[in-house]
């Protein structure tokens, strides 16, 4: 290997300043995509038929749209018509929309692997339709679906790296203009590759410390 | 126990599955601290019938009346007359995710609205009454199936109900587990609940009913006192019934 030809204190703001703006864009995007989801698998499932087909037009609409357009629409698109967002706000819009696509299927088949008696039950007691969702639905179907959900998480960390396309400098963006600059591409996308292994890696711990934490004996194991 | 006080009418009940007529008018009154006990072929719509009565299913005509409320057409009032209707099913349909203590007090807190440590004394208060007071903190999962019924009974008793809808409720146990549900239902009858019983336990039907009611094809045939069924006139369907039971 030649010696490095770029300095590293040169190098580690870029990255760093990069990195910010990747964890800006994940932790932004992940809750609202979860809800997003949540409440389109709802919609589906539980939605009188206009609003499930709604909920089912856009679950076809934002997985089959290639999440690169979908950025350039937002972001390059729309100010045609007279909406305008920031880079980082455009690419923040696109993952929630398409992450919370994804993880209505997840949640969707969630809830309809749980049985109609939970329903019958709950109302049995008292409870309104959405109460029941809420309190004994959602909590059974969550935990059917965290391993899905999880999935959809890494692809997030991995997809965040997109919004450099629509000029948000995340940390592959900054990287990639730095490496432009020194010619210094394989080390540079080694370091980056290695930033998101090690974010892939917490989060699979995360994510494997809640499954443990929210498990219950018997439940999701029969 | 028994009172004049009318407490539930069902009055001409229908319902149909497409072609199917699974209720063609089907008729009663309970009265408060009475046991009613429903037999009969598989399919003459037993099932349908509890499950019209706190409108679980939607009848196509005929009324419910509940202390003299009309239940049927009660729109979005339907949630209120289900706190006072309890339920216990074949198969328990317990809250898997939460505890025997959470199945219980979820309802307190959500629909009854009780705050916590209330909730939690009368959650705890109902465990004991059916004796599970050392399975508090168990899940469903955890559970034998005579405890699980037994935690559904107390989950469908802390809601105070004015009436108990069972479903079959030992049908998918063994006799073992069926003798300490009945015991506890035997008891709940003893002290006055007001019970409507689908089930095929025809000895503890005859113990504890005020009245038997033998089903068939989504009508009530034939009902009367239990002590009458071995001799009267009225019984004649439901003794033949009964006799090709025990072959
Ligand atoms: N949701 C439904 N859709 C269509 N048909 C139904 C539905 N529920 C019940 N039925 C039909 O209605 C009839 C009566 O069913 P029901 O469950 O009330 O009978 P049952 O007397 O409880 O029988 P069992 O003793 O086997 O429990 C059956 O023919 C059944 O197939
Ligand atoms: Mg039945």
């Amino acid at each position: 290997m030649t010696m490095l030809n770029f300095d590293f204190e040169l190098l580690l703001p870029v990255l760093y300043q990069g990195a910010l703006v990747t964890f800006g864009l994940i932790l932004v995007s992940a809750p609202f995509g979860f809800l997003n989801g949540i409440l389109i698998a709802v919609g589906r499932v539980y939605g009188n038929r206009f609003i499930s087909t709604l909920c089912h037009g856009y679950v076809l609409f934002f997985k089959g749209c290639p999440l690169l357009l979908l950025l350039f629409i937002i972001y390059f698109g729309l100010p045609s018509i007279g909406i305008t967002f920031t880079a980082f706000t455009s690419a923040v819009i696109g993952f929630i929309l398409c992450n919370g696509a994804y993880n209505s299927e997840y949640l969707r088949g969630g809830i309809q692997s749980i049985p109609s008696g939970q329903m019958t039950a709950a109302l049995s007691l008292g409870m309104s339709r959405n109460q029941a969702i809420r309190n004994v639905i959602l909590p059974q179907a969550l935990r059917r679906s965290l391993p899905g959900l999880s999935n959809e998480f890494i692809y997030l960390i991995k997809y965040s790296s997109l919004a450099y396309m629509i000029t948000v400098v995340e940390i592959t963006g900054a990287g990639k203009t730095f490496a432009t600059k020194y010619f210094a591409f394989f080390e540079i996308f080694i370091l980056i590759g290695l930033f998101y292994l090690g974010l892939v890696t917490i989060a699979g711990y995360v994510i494997g410390r809640v499954e443990k934490r929210i498990a219950i004996p018997g439940f999701g194991r029969k | 126990m028994m009172t004049d006080e009318i407490i539930l009418r069902v009055e001409d009940i229908h319902k149909r599955y497409g072609e199917n007529e699974v209720l063609k008018g089907v008729s009663f009154d309970v009265q408060r601290g009475e046991t009613k006990v429903f037999i009969g072929p598989s399919g003459t719509g037993k099932s349908t019938l509890l499950r019209c009565i706190n409108q679980l299913t939607v009848p196509d005509s005929g009324y419910i009346w509940l202390n003299g409320e009309e239940v049927t057409h009660a729109g979005p009032r339907i949630n209120q007359y289900r706190q006072k209707i309890g339920m216990v099913f074949q198969n328990f349909n317990l809250f898997d995710h939460l505890t025997a203590l959470g199945n219980v007090e979820i309802a307190l807190l959500r629909v009854k609205k009780m705050n916590r440590q209330e909730a939690r004394k009368k959650a705890l208060m109902e465990l004991e009454q059916v004796g599970l007071s050392d399975k508090v903190n168990s899940y469903p999962a955890e559970l034998s199936g005579g405890q699980a019924q037994r935690l559904s009974i107390a989950r469908a008793l802390a809601m105070d109900p004015e009436v108990i809808l069972f479903d079959e409720p030992t049908s998918s146990l063994d006799p073992e587990l069926t003798r300490e549900v009945l015991e506890v239902m035997r008891r709940l009858a003893r002290n006055g609940m007001t019970m409507l019983i689908v089930t095929h336990e025809m000895g503890f039907a005859l113990s504890v009913a005020n009245e038997i009611l033998f089903m068939e094809h989504g009508l009530i045939v034939e009902k009367g006192p239990p002590s009458e069924i071995p001799t009267s006139q009225n019984f004649t369907r439901t003794r033949q019934f009964l006799g090709s039971f025990q072959d």
